[in-house]
């Protein structure tokens, strides 16, 4: 069994557990970095980033989030998660976890009244996906070694780098699951390929 | 191609807030003070709810300077109240920019007999709810998130809880009806049928549902999210507390961790005076907030 970890501090937990389901997969609902150990995975939901990094800093899971993107574990980040992700925030003095070479823009799009849904193309997941953005970041800017997997209106909406993968936009308000059985799979893959993997740290 | 306002956006910003804490400010200063602490969004008003019940006569939509000073200040989502029923409050609210509308019985009403056509508005819409046929009400009215209204300004949890149990009482109700009996039941409850039947299918609200109305404490945060809330406002509890940074993060961290209870304790620790609180029975019948609008 793959077990993929939806970090549970702030936001919408329920709908990534329910878009992760497959045969193969158990989900957990994460509270504490204890239970990062045993994962093969991990989703960084939808939220607020400004509360989940004061509750990531609280509940002692800055280094141990580090620790496991570079262990190679898969993460995908949606929304906030995204913003988590990124090496650099315009406008803010520095990054939460810092762990993609990538720099987004929070509230890109502008505020609630300016959020929408439309249907996006995405590289290796799918035509016409359900795409919700909800007061959404874009991706200003990308290091090399990233693939760029979505624009919107010539903007970076989704993007994957090895083991990482991130989106603007919110896939598990969807009834549309392609983008995180993508996921399922990169952990599938992330497994079969490294089974040793939780012991590099 | 790109659709605004649609229920899927509305609603979905409220589930980005999910067990998060909803934060009543007056200024930036305060703003930043609830963002800083964790807040996952605030509501900009020109008094809190204690204060509005102290000052009396009637209560209005803030000074649209408040409002955009603290939308200026904070990067979080900002919420802003209406008063029930009406239109021209609500429309200048969307215009402002503001991320949520908030049709409140805090305020006094404009109208006595209709709430507002919220699925009219770009912008999404929390409304409070004593039980489920008023919350039932509001969603078919376009409301895209609810709370309960508790008593506002008080500090006094009761009708708060009162509100959970009922609605939470009524969805298992239905969720264990025959099919055949729903609409008697829409009858009963003055709720949209056709909501029923989601109920009895999915077993759960259609939209978020928060706690609100006279949460003071982080045990008080804690037991509405226990009882089935998705998150909490808290009005008045904290800036008309003795040391409002500290309460502010207690009660966030209160409501992420909810049923660890060494830990409450500990948030509980020291925190200084709470609000000062107001029994329900020594409300005269006007002053009763919950019981405006129906």
């Amino acid at each position: 069994m793959l077990k993929i970890g939806v970090l549970a501090l702030q936001g919408a937990v329920q709908e990534h557990v329910k878009s992760l389901q497959a045969p193969d997969v158990e989900t957990v609902v994460v509270k504490r970095m204890d239970q990062l150990e045993a994962l093969d995975g991990l989703v960084f939901p939808g939220g607020e980033s400004t509360t989940m990094r004061r509750l990531v800093d609280k509940y002692g899971f800055f280094e141990p989030l580090r620790e496991f993107a570079a262990a190679g574990k898969p993460i995908f980040g949606t929304c906030a998660g995204l913003i988590l992700m990124a090496e650099h925030i315009v406008s803010e003095t520095e990054g939460h976890l810092q762990v993609m070479p990538i720099e987004v823009q929070r509230n890109a799009f502008g505020r609630q009244r300016e959020s929408f849904e439309t249907h996006l193309s995405v590289k290796d997941v799918g035509e016409d996906i359900d795409a919700v953005f909800i007061r959404a970041p874009l991706i200003s800017a990308v290091d090399e070694s990233v693939e760029v997997l979505s624009e919107f209106k010539g903007e970076i909406v989704a993007a994957r780098r090895d083991h990482l993968l991130a989106c603007s936009f919110h896939p598990e308000l969807t009834e549309d699951t392609r983008f995180h059985q993508y996921f399922v799979q990169m952990v599938r893959e992330s497994k079969e390929t490294a089974p040793s993997h939780a012991a590099v740290t | 191609m790109a659709d605004r306002g649609t229920d899927r956006v509305k609603r979905g910003m409220a589930e980005m807030q999910k067990g998060g804490v909803i934060m009543d400010v007056v200024n930036a200063e305060q703003a930043k003070i609830a963002e800083e602490a964790g807040a996952v969004a605030v509501m900009a008003l020109e008094r809190v709810p204690a204060d509005i019940r102290a000052a009396g006569g009637v209560a209005r939509m803030a000074d649209p300077t408040i409002v955009e000073e603290v939308m200026n200040a904070v990067s979080i989502p900002v919420m802003a109240k209406a008063r029930i029923g009406h239109i021209v409050e609500a429309k200048v609210l969307e215009s402002l920019g503001v991320d949520y509308i908030d049709e409140s019985e805090v305020l006094t009403p404009a109208d006595e007999v209709y709430h507002l056509d919220k699925s009219e508005y770009t912008v999404p819409f929390v409304c409070g709810a004593r039980d489920l046929g008023e919350a039932l009400r509001r969603v078919g009215e376009g409301a895209s998130m609810l709370r309960t209204k508790g008593e506002p300004g008080t500090g006094n949890i009761v009708e708060a809880v009162r509100h959970m149990r009922l609605v939470q009482a009524e969805l298992k109700k239905i969720a264990g009806m025959s099919k055949d009996e729903l609409m008697t039941e829409a009858k009963n409850l003055g709720a949209p049928y056709e909501l029923l039947l989601d109920i009895k299918d999915t077993g759960r609200l259609p939209v978020v549902n928060f706690a609100a109305g006279g949460i003071a404490t982080p045990s008080d945060a804690a037991l509405m999210m226990q009882l089935g809330s998705d998150g909490v406002f808290v009005g008045s509890g904290i800036f008309k507390s003795e040391h409002p940074d500290k309460y502010a993060r207690a009660i966030v961290e209160a409501t992420t961790h909810y049923q660890d209870y060494e830990l409450i304790g500990r948030l509980s620790r020291g925190l200084g005076t709470a609000m000062q609180g107001l029994e329900i029975s020594t409300l005269e019948p006007s002053e009763r907030m919950q019981d405006r609008g129906w």
